[in-house]
């Protein structure tokens, strides 16, 4: 087994269980913090991607190029990436984030829309950065049809394409399946990104290494959407066990977690009714907060809402959504009462 | 009663859906002529069978004929620009259903009079066409702060040309509820979602407003009303649910954010009735050739 490349997303998945209010004090603690123990690629933006400071998803307390400039100057040999979602990003943040100096960029698309990223994979090859192609919610398509949308990627200029379980739904079989497919189709690097709504972030992440993964996700302490990832102090102690050397300080990252990153999250992340409920919908991670404010808002059961926005088939971006299915529900709960 | 000669430039889709709607609804045009490149294509055999004048050599035959007053361009931003000279030259009216945006940005029930009189007018996007009346029901009432959109249509119904440049898209859309309808600033979101069945288009605006007062009954109101006007011509556009007020963090403070929840459907002419986001924009094409076509018409009986 090859050693698989590390990006640590805390600074961009994160965002999402604190409601985007990272500081730029806490971006470069975190920051020093990963870059001393030896991650090679930090990722940092809004959790929504460049530009994801919006009504929809939530503002950015402090705004991100400020957070991401302070990532850069702080780094000394970690490389700085962003995620890129089009259509919330524009080609004008692609470039602004690649003059401060980040020297990655992965864009995500849901992973049946691959063509959509040609723009913005073809920039940033132009701009003389990494692209990273992010196939999100990769539980709903089949392992060839995610192929195909991974090697039109690659068609665009891709380094990588990542099978990313956005919902944490997937199960270690068929993440194998899925990076096996992708490894098969393409000449590129293969990534996985995991999500804990079942149990199974670091069991999925070690299968994804297993089926060739070049390249795994984690965030510290698991600090992540929803369900959080795959802690990456436990994908480093794992893989030391597995016999595989990341030459990553293990006790930096453990340092990291217990003293910087516990004190910022407003409690531990756990597989609780509605992180699992999530999952089992095939809901994407980000919504949880939206959908908990929502269920408190409408006097709604939070699973009520999940399982309705798994049977819409609702993708990233779409948290509106919740709106809609709140209200739907609230009508059909008074139809029921006015029954009684 | 005198009607006034039209013809669509484009023979794919959109010029197709385009054709149905002119011919089925009487009104102050005549369609005589749909003018493509490919005499083999769907569109130009649908002219035919249609008992529409088709032509395959592109805009020359529509610049032969003195008698044709309205040209509809439903080719490319890259045609239109040259085809836009041609057409004004010939003294021709162009209706922009490409993103090149020539001339101003038109959306029929809010500026529609403003540019009577001009030469050519671009049609924006499916999303400007659907979300710009909202914001200005809002922003006729109250001064809007900040407006964002996000438009979910089906995969299926959204073409090559704005997957490959997406950018455009939000660009237009957003510069659109700004310059027509009225906002400060303003974002477009777009949001294609592949489920099966496809989706029917489904647009929600989010209007922020920085007024201690405001009457929440008279902006419901105004945007009943102008939902009502869109659904004139376009028959499956409508409110999901009443619009509502919900406080949100915002850059400029906690602001009420007015929520509207639209939805359009097609009415199935050519395209499958989900795809709304391509109906509203053959649509709202079509009101706009008819309301210059009777201003046309109004006009020569004032000269007599």
């Amino acid at each position: 087994m090859s050693i698989p490349r590390l990006t640590d997303t805390t600074l961009r998945d994160g965002s999402h269980a604190i409601s985007y209010s990272f500081t730029t004090e806490q971006v470069k603690e975190i920051v020093r913090g990963l870059d001393e123990a030896g991650v090679p690629v930090i990722e940092v933006s809004h959790g929504a991607g460049l530009n994801g400071s919006t009504i929809q998803q939530g503002f950015s307390k402090t705004p991100e190029f400020r957070l991401i400039k302070a990532a850069v100057e702080t780094a000394k040999q970690a490389k700085i990436a962003s995620l890129f979602v089009p259509g919330i990003g524009t080609s004008e943040q692609l470039r602004e984030a690649v003059a401060i100096g980040i020297k990655a960029i992965r864009v995500a698309v849901h992973c049946t829309e691959a063509d959509v990223t040609e723009q913005y994979i073809r920039l940033a090859k132009e701009l003389d950065i990494e692209a990273v192609g992010f196939l999100m919610m990769s539980h709903t398509q089949p392992a060839e049809v995610l192929a195909r949308q991974a090697k039109l990627m690659e068609s665009y200029g891709a380094d990588c394409v990542y099978v990313v379980d956005s919902a944490g739904a997937l199960v270690p079989q068929d993440v194998r399946e899925r990076v096996s497919a992708l490894k098969d189709a393409l000449s590129i690097d293969v990534g996985f990104h995991a999500h804990n709504n079942l149990g199974l972030a670091i069991g999925n992440t070690v299968a994804a290494i297993e089926a060739g993964a070049d390249q795994v996700d984690g965030t510290v302490r698991a600090l992540g959407a929803g369900a959080g990832n795959a802690p990456t102090e436990a994908i480093v102690a794992t893989l030391n066990k597995m016999g595989i050397d990341t030459g990553i300080s293990l006790a930096g990252l453990m340092d990291l977690s217990e003293e910087v990153v516990a004190p910022i999250m407003p409690g531990p992340i756990v597989i609780d009714r509605d992180n699992l409920a999530s999952g089992y919908a095939g809901v994407y991670n980000s919504f949880l907060l939206h959908v908990k404010k929502a269920a408190e808002q409408f006097d709604l059961h939070p699973t009520d809402i999940m399982e309705e926005l798994g049977k819409r088939q609702a993708i990233a971006g779409q948290e509106d959504w919740i709106l809609d299915v709140a209200l739907e529900l609230v009508e059909k709960k008074k139809g029921i009462q006015s029954i009684k | 009663m005198s009607k006034v000669k039209v013809a669509i430039l484009g023979s794919g889709n959109i010029g197709t859906d385009l054709m149905y709607k002119i011919l089925k609804n009487d009104g102050s045009m005549e369609l005589s002529l749909v003018a493509g490149i490919d005499p083999e294509s769907e569109g130009l055999h649908r002219a035919r069978e249609a008992g529409v004048g088709s032509s395959h050599e592109g805009i020359k035959d529509i610049l032969a004929d003195p008698d044709i007053k309205i040209v509809f361009d439903a080719t490319s931003a890259k045609a239109h620009i040259q085809a836009a000279e041609q057409l004004r030259e010939a003294g021709k009216m162009a209706i922009d259903l490409t993103p090149a945006a020539v001339g101003p940005y038109l959306v029929p029930p809010v500026n529609l009079n403003e540019h009577i009189e001009a030469r050519n007018v671009n049609m924006v996007s499916c999303a400007g066409q659907a979300t710009t009346p909202l914001v200005h029901a809002v922003s006729r009432v109250v001064p809007v702060h900040y407006a964002e959109m996000i438009a979910t249509v089906a995969s299926r119904a959204i073409g090559p040309g704005t997957r490959q440049n997406v950018d455009e898209f939000t660009r237009t859309t957003a510069n659109s509820l700004v310059k027509v309808g009225g906002a400060t600033t303003a974002r477009a979101i777009p949001v294609f979602n592949p489920a099966e069945p496809p989706i029917t288009m489904a647009n929600t605006v989010y209007v922020a407003i920085n007024e201690k007062d405001f009457d929440f009954d008279a902006i419901k109101k105004s945007i009943n009303d102008i939902t009502k006007d869109v659904s004139e011509y376009v028959p499956g556009y409508r409110l999901r649910t009443e619009p509502i007020i919900d406080y949100r963090d915002t850059p400029w403070g906690r602001l009420p954010v007015v929520v509207i929840m639209n939805e359009v459907e097609g009415a199935g002419d050519f395209f499958p009735k989900y795809a709304g986001n391509l109906d509203i924009m053959t649509a709202s094409a079509r009101k706009v050739g008819e309301l210059y076509a009777s201003h046309f018409l109004q006009k020569e009986e004032v000269q007599r």
